[in-house]
């Protein structure tokens, strides 16, 4: 038996989270063949192939790969779920978009983000916004499975030495198209993987303050977030939300400034190793999972940190 | 054009919820139930193309016990013209509503499925996906835009990193995102007129069902608690501890 490990990338370099992801698939037991599928992608599949831990890479080209649809992806990976005891990918936008349907029609039922690997069938999966965790068992026949990448330590991107295989694409599909993509443009680290990560909420009071925090992060090279009280204020776009309805980031520091910590923030970022927490209200419940809490006016706060953190 | 938007009944999104101590789920008796937000959403978009001209019925069903019928009549409230309840124990799994679903469809001959990319308990996000794969109909997930055509309808989707914008062909089916709209605020005569609106009740074997069996739950336990640090005085007393006692700047 082996496992299969869908790769996501954008076709010229593979994402963090895979790597999370075939962390999780070591677990488990079996050969791990990574997919890689896209337009002009070689590069990727190549650079995959020194991923410690791979067996194979599968490399998949076709113009209608090029914007990973699901609909295309879905018949490529069916074609290859002979011997296939578990299918993973990471339980991004990306892999939640894919991998029901895959289970679907290998008409088994699929476990969604995944936090720990108990044994080949058993795992422990986050329930009411993490607010419960639940270990589940499959008897189904095959495993599909999707990853919280925070959960898992990302594997070594060297020591492998897998053969690329290029395998047949798959017809198209062609019920949907893709239109046009608007991707946020930022010199900073990617919220889900950076070391540092810096949130507002709507203690800011405007987008234009939310820019107090650019310089900030810039300094610390830390990923800024937002709150979803932020975002539904307007003051950063939805990609920027840290929550249960946003990203999971879980990184070694985490500064919340101006958020008041709801249960739907905490559920997104509560596993972060160091949380400081800076609000004007002493009695804000971020302070209840915060390692550090400084009772203070954001406004002042910022200014002051990036004078202190110029001293070291 | 019709639409169906299947929609669950949860425990209300602002209750705090309690694990039960023999660790088999989660406290759901005396607990306020509500309609699943990202549904609530998913009726919001249906009601709204008919108000527009380009839905001529909104069919909401549910899949659950016979409670389940209040989410309905919310649905209905709103704008929906008629309801179905399957009964059947709530515990069903995506691939098990999936299949009703699609069994439904085939009654039915929508030409749209609208659904919440996710409901707020089991946090899956799978049955929409699973739905569009059994019946072959494209899929866009996490719908922040919608815009319909004649045959097509062109959905903004929130992935990670921005935003994606497809163009699918109809039948289709489409998931909601938080931000596609803003629920309405049901008002008391809507809920009186509610009423009078038909719900039909029937059994996944009066669709042909057989019913697929699904993970299983070994255990459900609360996080580990995260315990509350120190506060601290002033900013030369923060950056002293990231340095020196966390190192981690």
């Amino acid at each position: 038996m082996t496992i299969l490990v869908i790769a996501e990338h954008d076709n010229h370099a593979l994402k963090a989270a895979t790597l999370n992801t075939i962390s999780a698939a070591a677990q488990l037991g079996s050969a791990i063949n990574l997919l890689v599928a896209g337009k002009n992608c070689q590069a990727v599949a190549a650079g995959a192939s020194s991923i410690s831990g791979i067996a194979k890479v599968l490399h998949a080209e076709a113009d209608h790969f090029e914007h990973h649809l699901a609909e295309e992806l879905t018949p490529l990976v069916m074609s290859l779920t002979a011997g296939v005891s578990h299918i993973l990918a990471p339980a991004s936008t990306f892999g939640k978009n894919l991998l029901p349907r895959i289970a679907a029609l290998l008409n088994v039922n699929a476990i969604s983000d995944i936090t720990k690997v108990e044994s080949a069938d058993t795992f422990v999966r986050p329930i009411y916004a993490g607010n419960a965790l639940a270990t589940v068992q499959s008897n189904d026949p095959v495993k599909v499975i999707t990853v919280r990448a925070t959960a898992f330590a990302a594997c070594p991107t060297t020591g492998g030495t897998a053969a690329v295989e290029t395998i047949q694409a798959t017809a198209p599909v062609g019920v949907s198209t893709y239109v046009s993509s608007e991707l946020s443009k930022t010199e900073r680290p990617e919220l889900t993987t950076a070391r540092i990560v810096i949130s507002g909420g709507r203690g800011f009071g405007s987008a234009e303050n939310f820019k107090l925090l650019e310089p900030l992060a810039d300094k610390l090279h830390a990923a800024i977030g937002a709150s979803r009280a932020a975002v539904d204020a307007g003051y950063m776009p939805n990609d920027f939300q840290v929550g249960q309805t946003g990203k999971i980031v879980a990184p070694e520091l985490y500064i919340a400034i101006g958020i008041s910590g709801a249960i739907q923030h905490l559920a997104g970022m509560k596993e972060s190793k160091v949380i400081v927490a800076v609000n004007k209200d002493a009695e804000a419940p971020i302070f209840e999972v915060a390692d550090y809490g400084l009772v203070a006016d954001l406004f002042k706060f910022i200014p002051e940190f990036s004078a202190a953190l110029d001293q070291k | 054009m019709k639409i169906i938007v299947p929609v669950k009944r949860v425990i209300d999104a602002n209750v705090r919820v309690r694990v039960k101590s023999d660790q088999t789920g989660v406290e759901t008796a005396n607990v306020k139930m509500a309609i699943n937000p990202f549904c609530e959403i998913a009726v919001e978009q249906a009601v709204r193309f008919k108000e527009a001209g380009q839905a001529r019925e909104i069919v909401v069903v549910t899949i659950g016990a016979s409670q389940s019928q209040d989410i309905l009549r919310t649905a209905l409230a709103m704008g929906a013209d008629r309801a179905i309840l399957i009964e059947a124990e709530s515990t069903l799994q995506p691939l098990a509503i999936a299949k009703l679903l699609k069994a439904l469809a085939e009654k039915e001959a929508p030409q749209m499925f609208i659904l919440g990319k996710q409901a707020i308990d089991d946090d899956n996000n799978q049955t929409g996906q699973m739905l569009s794969a059994l019946l072959g109909w494209p899929q866009a997930t996490f719908a922040s835009r919608v815009e319909l055509s004649a045959d097509r309808v062109a959905v903004t989707r929130e992935i990670d990193g921005g935003l994606e914008t497809l163009s699918l062909r109809l039948p289709a089916v489409i998931t909601t995102d938080l931000r596609l709209n803003e629920p309405r605020y049901v008002k008391l005569p809507n809920i009186m007129q509610a009423k009078k609106k038909p719900l039909t009740i029937m059994k996944p074997a009066d669709l042909g069902v057989t019913l697929p069996s699904g993970v299983k739950v070994l255990k459900v336990v609360e996080p580990p608690k995260r315990s509350a640090g120190v506060k601290v005085a002033d900013v030369a007393e923060l950056v002293n501890k990231l340095k020196n006692e966390a190192k981690v700047i």
